[in-house]
């Protein structure tokens, strides 16, 4: 099955395929436009991008024929009486994650956005209502922004064999997770780190820069925090520290379909530095659940490096992995991370890489 | 009626945009009305509350609106209205 590669740039969506003689640049999109999230749904063979516009807003674009048009769907608003955490009214000020639903919800689609807020569609995103359930919840006042002004949700879960289990991580406010569809949430945090917070395992407050799970051993959840690399294999129900040398800081991880003890991540120095560690680029894999990591270096540069990817830029299909990073540099691997090829050197800084058919 | 001119920025997603004469006596009521011509535009002026963006001036005869939050400045028949874009890096 060839593949292909969505990348949510800072100067539009670039589109790679999967070809017999390699990957090859297919087509860009919203030229000039910075995206911060793009992804094809699985479902229906829908593109969806986030534009974000520096002085018109936040947009949603979907195209339904492969990219060749595109009609703007209107964003979701925040409610009249939505008030931000510091009180002021809330607004759109990011979409972090555009996530179809499962199979059995074919109209259901969830978009992740700052301030802290997670909209449900149901008819295949023509309408967003946001998720009160969540935006209700009593520690909502003690979110915080990390790295932007505000919280925002990039991470879910949608459990592969109910769909009204849900899990969210916010930046900064934590893990929660729902049993009823987004009606109730809960916090998820037992076994985390926030050293930036006064008492480091508070149950409110963590960063967690992503939130996998393992698709076909769902109850296993793979954790990028801020404060380390955490895995859950019970659910969230308690994460456990797994950082080892290189692996503790960075934002993006991947975990096997198949094998819950195998993933990737692709670390950088400290949240002080945030650059590549060594100033050598390395991707960091375990095959035992985190107890023993091994640095992958094969084909990529090893001095001067100064990409930094972000939480949605790596991703896996199979032997598949590819990861892009702020400074526009693009490779992909065909055999499990263990050789590295250079896409591109030229893009723009990269926000988000997802497969797609 | 007020006049409007707009930043050919925004051609880009409304290719027809030009200059135009719309019933309105509030910028607010300009941008509504605006939209009525042009659907879709409001939200690339203002957020879901009707303030208008950051990053977004509008301009009546020359002087910067007063009012960024709900758009009350006044219009009178002669009123001449500049919308553009803040400039930014990058």
């Amino acid at each position: 099955m060839s593949l292909r590669m969505f990348l949510g740039t800072r100067k539009g969506l670039v589109v790679y395929a999967q070809t017999p003689g390699g990957w090859r640049l297919e087509s860009v999109h919203h030229v000039g436009n910075p995206v911060s999230y793009a992804v094809e749904d699985p479902r229906n063979g829908t593109w969806w991008a986030a534009l974000d516009h520096g002085h018109w807003g936040q947009k949603l674009q979907r195209s339904r024929d492969q990219g060749q048009s595109w009609e703007e769907v209107k964003a979701p608003a925040y409610p009249e009486d939505a008030e931000r955490g510091d009180g002021k009214p809330a607004t759109l000020e990011y979409i972090w994650l555009i996530a179809p639903g499962p199979a059995s919800q074919p109209g259901r689609l969830y978009l992740g956005t700052n301030p802290g807020g997670l909209f449900v569609s149901d008819d295949g995103g023509d309408t967003f209502t946001l998720c009160r359930g969540l935006w209700d919840h009593p520690s909502r006042t003690q979110w915080t922004g990390g790295g932007k002004d505000t919280p925002g949700i990039h991470s879910l879960v949608i459990h592969p064999a109910d769909p009204d289990h849900l899990m969210v991580g916010v930046s900064c406010g934590g893990v929660f997770e729902s049993r009823d569809g987004g009606l109730s949430w809960a916090p998820k945090t037992k076994g985390l780190l926030a050293t930036f917070l006064p008492d480091p395992e508070a149950e409110i407050g963590h960063d967690p820069h992503l939130i996998v799970a393992c698709p076909t051993r769902p109850e296993v959840l793979w954790q990028q925090n801020h404060c380390g690399v955490f895995r859950s294999v019970n659910g969230g129900e308690r994460w456990a520290e797994v950082s080892a040398g290189p692996p503790r800081f960075g934002f993006a991880v991947a975990v096997d379909e198949v094998n819950p003890d195998r993933a990737w991540l692709v670390p950088a120095v400290s949240d002080e530095r945030r650059n590549a560690a060594s100033g050598g680029l390395s991707v960091s894999t375990t095959e035992d659940g985190g107890v023993t990591w091994r640095e992958l270096r094969d084909g990529l540069p090893q001095e001067g490096c100064f990409d930094l990817v972000y939480r949605h830029s790596l991703d896996k299909r199979g032997p598949t992995l590819a990861f892009a990073s702020t400074t526009g540099n693009l490779y992909v691997s065909e055999d499990f991370g263990e050789r590295w090829a250079l896409l591109s050197h030229t893009l723009a800084p990269v926000y988000s890489l997802r497969f797609g058919a | 009626m007020p006049k409007v001119e707009l930043t050919n920025h925004l051609k880009r997603f409304f290719p027809t945009l030009g200059p135009q004469t719309l019933p309105a006596s509030t910028v607010a009521e300009l941008v509504r009305a605006l939209d009525g011509r042009f659907p879709g535009i409001m939200g690339y002026l203002v957020d879901e509350r009707g303030s208008l963006r950051k990053h977004v001036n509008i301009f009546i005869d020359g002087e910067m609106v007063v009012d960024r939050v709900s758009l009350g400045d006044a219009l009178d028949e002669r009123s001449e209205v500049f919308i553009a874009q803040a400039l930014s890096g990058g």
